[in-house]
């Protein structure tokens, strides 16, 4: 069986078991610590940061002629974090909104890169294909070692999600409350700042400058559907991240020559698209059914009501009732033989002959129950 | 200077302008990050509309694309409208799936044709002028240079005619729509616009350097002045500046060239972030400077009006207790102190300080304005 | 009023944002114990009135004490209840984990909060009448009962001096009235409470004191004295034909007893 056969090459083959752990962790990670850029109405932050990663890996290089990830990730740390910096600074000192400074800072921050990473090529024998992995994301060209400083980076990152989750999640819902009890909310910001960074550097060398922002507000999108608890959230959005990770870089890995960056990009949008549709309470679809229910249920206590009204002005409460003095009661709402069937199915009413309804003991009892809650 | 090197910059500033133009309604409406999440998904329109026309040069195609903008922006603002996400995540989650969905249709059904995702991305200007237009025979130019000399006419002739409405639309949505110009026609227009001046773009300069062509001229004219008009030519200017000198900086270090232009661009801003007459860094601390003693000597003026004549103004109003109350550092509050003294506010009466009239009409005028 | 403590003092507190003042030398003298209302039109400061005792803004000039010395020394004293608008109700987070953030102060960096601290949290939802809602979403409550979570997370905070950002923005009258009892009690208790106010009619039912704040300090002192229709129309402008009704308690009084004479309350 293929599913068989991908399970064994997962666990044996070396190179897969690479490129899914790599993906894992990416997933894992950018999960968890988007979700806190998403709660802060910073999604596109990840964008922002991972653009300007760029110049820092291309410095990187240039500066220590070092091909290993560790250096070349230190360099986007750097550089993603001086990008947030300048964006604060702008926003702050001038005029500029948030998402002009975004797109400013992220823009020429690529450019930047760009300019170096070509002038890099004509650097003798500096075989920049390294490099362009960052642009695009070859999670298929991970090695071991790469996968291993990814996941010393990334467990630095949780770690600091971890002890800081109080700061982070005071931070997140009321700053102003939390500077108020005395944490310094500027520096618990940098903190989550820096964290984030982190999580972004750790992504690109699978997925690519320009997608991994996905990986960033895609599993929290989805996982803020499916809880109303933070800590729930960023498990969750840790497991869709590592899930879409792990299966997008298998199905790119497994020969259908599709790029890792897109396929995985892909899944999580998937999943994002399942958990708004899906998801209890929250989701649209769930979100129809229960209007529908609703609007079903108003009907049949309205029929029921106007029942009522006519069985009280008579002095046979159960006497009939035509169809059509129901309808005119209902002005034109439609929907009323239904209704009667419903409402006899129920046992609520009673079928006279062809044209005309009584209300049973039952529903007389029901009838004013209902009346009753309508006035209140 | 060679002629394929005049035929480079002319059509970067071609399409440097043209990007700028609309870029300034973009960043006017806090929408900077919509050419983004555009000039990334124009790309599916391509490949969609390539599958069903089958030519790579069709016209048909920048129609696709533009309709593939117009889509992008709707799906956006349905899915905030779901109110499960934020309008940023929306952005985030829309146009790297539609993204990543063109580029693996490239990879998969597409991949002997021109069109490979680092060029969609990157873009090579340098390549641009080898590609002709021949009109009966003779080669009238580079076919950019014509397409997006065309895209230029149709962001002008736009802005021409639409002036007033997009003004007011951009300044004052509800006004608009109260005078019965349609906000939604005017926004989908402009949306349409950016599409299409993407599509142009990037294949000279790539579809992420599209965004610092649409907002960095912008954002610097931004800081430079309060007029559309004056704004609108600024931006294109910073924006023909960038593509030559970009070109130049890219020609010796002979490196990309949109990247260059990029940087470049962003040089421009740095120096108007820095050195803008009002609203530069520079401005900004002598200004703050400046004000520290105005607002400093007002508040002396405040401080001794509302003491005065009560039982208390013995205590506050004394020289050496001034620093104590307004918790100011004695130097500070002695340099306060002889600042308005030398502007006559107030008057010194044996370790007493007293206003003059015009130090209180100082403290008057201030608390009016400040009201 | 007999000789009390002072629990807040601020003199010629000045703040200004960036380049733009909206506090000129304002004096404010709140004995311990008393209620105390800050009036003052949209845009008068009193929001940043708040936050600068608080130490949320640094201020230009003046000095502010919290039972005689700077707020940083004294900030487990106090409690905050800020603007409900203030935050994103659509949080995923529950009733009693927001209730439980009023502890993150004691608790300090780094640590977690614990049993000790769910059971302070539910004593304080049991006293705002929410001990039903602790699992609940926040985003499912009324504007009422989200100001009972803000006012629960307060209490957690087991302090001396409250400031309340509009406690009675925008919730029903049921709320309105367990508020007031609430605060009545905190000052039963000897707390002292600051709270920015906008109905002008029921200042002298439920305030000792009252601060007329726009942009400097119009007066400050007991309901009694100050809260006078002379001292109201400074405050509003020529605003202020609907707000006869509210200076009743004051009429016969002095009008103004103004910043300046503080010292001698
Ligand atoms: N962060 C800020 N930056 C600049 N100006 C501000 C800021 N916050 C408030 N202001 C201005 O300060 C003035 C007072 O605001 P505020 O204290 O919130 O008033 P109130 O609470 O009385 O309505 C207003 O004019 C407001 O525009
Ligand atoms: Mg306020």
């Amino acid at each position: 069986m293929e599913l068989w056969s991908l399970l064994q090459d997962l666990l044996f083959d070396y190179t897969l078991r690479t490129v899914a752990l790599g993906a894992a962790v990416l997933g894992i990670v950018s999960g968890s610590l988007g979700s806190f850029a998403v709660l802060r109405r910073q999604s596109l932050l990840g964008d922002a940061m991972s653009h300007a990663a760029l110049p820092g890996i291309v410095i990187a290089f240039i500066l220590t002629r070092s091909k290993f990830s560790l250096v070349l990730l230190l360099g986007a740390l750097v550089a993603g974090w001086l990008a947030t910096l300048l964006m604060t600074a702008i926003v702050r000192y001038t005029r500029v909104k948030q998402d002009s400074a975004l797109g400013l800072v992220l823009s020429i921050f690529f450019g930047f890169g760009l300019v170096l990473l070509t002038y890099v090529q004509r650097i003798p024998d500096a075989n920049q294909a390294g490099l362009n992995s960052y642009l695009f994301g070859q999670a298929a060209a991970l090695l071991q070692r790469d996968v291993l400083a990814m996941a010393v980076l990334g467990s630095a990152a949780l770690v600091l999600m971890g002890l800081f989750w109080k700061e982070f999640k005071l931070l997140s819902f009321d700053p102003v409350f939390g500077a108020s009890l005395g944490f310094p909310m500027r520096l618990v910001d940098t903190l989550l700042t820096t964290t984030l960074v982190i999580a972004i550097v750790v992504g690109l060398q699978a997925v690519g400058v320009v997608l991994m922002s996905a990986m960033v507000v895609a599993p929290a999108a989805a996982a803020r559907q499916w809880t109303d608890r933070l800590s729930i959230m960023v498990l969750l959005a840790a497991l869709f991240g590592a899930l879409a990770g792990v299966i997008g870089a298998l199905i790119s890995s497994s020969g259908s020559g599709l790029a890792t960056g897109p396929t995985i990009v892909l899944v999580v949008s998937a999943i994002v698209t399942i958990s708004i549709f899906l998801a209890p309470n929250r989701g649209l679809l769930w979100r129809w059914i229960v209007r529908r229910r609703n609007r079903r249920r108003l009907r049949v206590e309205a029929v029921l009501a106007d029942l009522y009204t006519l069985a009280t002005q008579h002095e046979n409460r159960y006497h009939a009732h035509d169809a059509v003095v129901i309808r005119t009661m209902r002005a034109g709402q439609g929907g009323v033989a239904h209704t009667l069937d419903i409402l006899q199915e129920r046992g609520l009413v009673r079928k006279e002959d062809e044209s005309r309804w009584a209300l049973t003991p039952d529903g007389f009892r029901e009838a004013q129950r209902i009346t009753a809650d309508m006035q209140e | 200077m060679s002629l394929t090197q005049i035929e480079i910059q002319l059509i970067a500033t071609v399409v440097a302008v043209a990007c700028a133009l609309p870029g300034v309604f973009l960043v006017l409406r806090s929408m900077a990050m919509m050419s983004d999440a555009i000039s990334h998904t124009v790309l599916l329109g391509i490949v969609i509309g390539f599958f069903i026309v089958e030519d790579i040069n069709s016209p048909l195609l920048i129609a696709g694309a533009a309709v593939m903008g117009l889509i992008t922006v709707s799906l956006v603002e349905l899915l905030n409208r779901t109110r499960l996400v934020q309008e940023d995540a929306a952005i985030g989650l829309v146009f790297p799936a539609l993204f990543s969905l063109a580029v693996i249709l490239i990879s998969r059904f597409a991949g002997d044709v021109h069109l490979d995702s680092d060029a969609v991305l990157l873009g090579e200007l340098a390549f641009a002028p080898f590609d002709r237009l021949v009109i009966a025979g003779s080669d009238v130019g580079p076919v950019a240079l014509y397409t997006m000399t065309g895209v230029l006419l149709l962001n002008l002739t736009f802005i021409l005619i639409f002036y007033k409405e997009l003004k007011l639309a951009t300044f004052d949505a509800a006004l608009a729509a109260a005078l019965g110009f349609s906000p939604g026609l005017i926004h989908y227009g402009l949306m349409g616009l950016v599409s299409i001046t993407a599509v142009g773009a990037f294949d000279t300069v790539g579809s992420i350097l599209v965004v610092a062509l649409m907002i960095a001229p912008p954002v610097s004219a931004y800081l430079l002045t309060d007029r559309l008009t004056t704004m609108l030519g600024l931006s294109a200017v910073f924006a023909a500046i960038g593509a030559i000198t970009g070109y130049w900086v890219a020609h010796w270090l002979d490196a990309n060239i949109a990247g260059s232009m990029a940087m470049m661009l962003g040089l421009i801003f740095g120096v108007v972030f820095l050195f803008a007459p009002e609203r530069g860094m520079v401005a900004l601390a002598q200004r703050r400077a400046r004000q520290k003693w105005e607002f400093a000597q007002a508040a002396l003026t405040i401080h001794l009006l509302n003491h005065e004549g009560t039982p208390a103004a013995a205590q506050e109003n004394r020289v050496e207790h001034l620093s104590h109350h307004l918790r100011w550092q004695p130097p500070f509050a002695a340099e306060v102190v002889q600042r308005a003294q030398r502007h006559g506010l107030v008057e010194r009466h044996n370790g007493y300080l007293a206003l003059t009239d015009d130090g209180r009409q100082l403290a008057r005028e201030t608390l009016m304005l400040a009201t | 009023m007999e000789e009390k403590h002072a629990a807040i003092e601020v003199a010629d507190l000045t703040v200004a944002y960036q380049e733009k003042p909206v506090l000129w030398d304002v004096d404010m003298y709140v004995p311990e114990g008393i209620l105390m209302a800050i009036v003052g039109p949209n845009g008068a400061g009193k929001t940043t009135l708040i936050k600068a005792i608080m130490g949320l803004i640094q201020p230009a000039a003046g000095q502010i004490s919290i039972y005689g010395k700077p707020f940083r020394e004294q900030r487990g004293l106090v409690g905050y209840v800020p603007q409900r608008g203030s935050v994103d109700w659509d949080f995923p987070t529950n009733v009693l984990d927001v209730v439980m953030m009023g502890r993150y102060g004691r608790l300090g960096w780094i640590r977690r909060p614990g049993r000790e601290e769910e059971r302070l949290a539910l004593e304080a939802l049991e006293k705002v009448g929410m001990a039903r809602y602790s699992e609940r979403q926040i985003s499912q409550l009324s504007g009422g009962q989200q100001q009972r979570v803000f006012l629960a997370r307060a209490l957690v905070q087991e302090a001396q001096i409250y400031f309340m950002d509009e406690p009675f923005q925008g919730v029903d009258a049921t709320t309105e009235r367990a508020i007031i009892t609430l605060l009545k009690e905190l000052s039963a208790a000897n707390k002292t409470v600051v709270a920015v106010h906008h109905d002008l009619q029921t200042v002298p039912e439920y305030f000792d004191y009252v601060t007329l704040l726009n942009v400097r300090c119009i007066a400050s002192g007991p309901v009694e004295q100050v809260f006078s229709e002379e001292n109201l129309r400074a405050t509003y402008g020529g605003r202020v034909a609907f707000l006869t009704a509210a200076g009743n308690g004051a009429e016969q009084v002095e009008p103004a007893a103004t910043t300046a004479g503080h010292g001698a309350i």
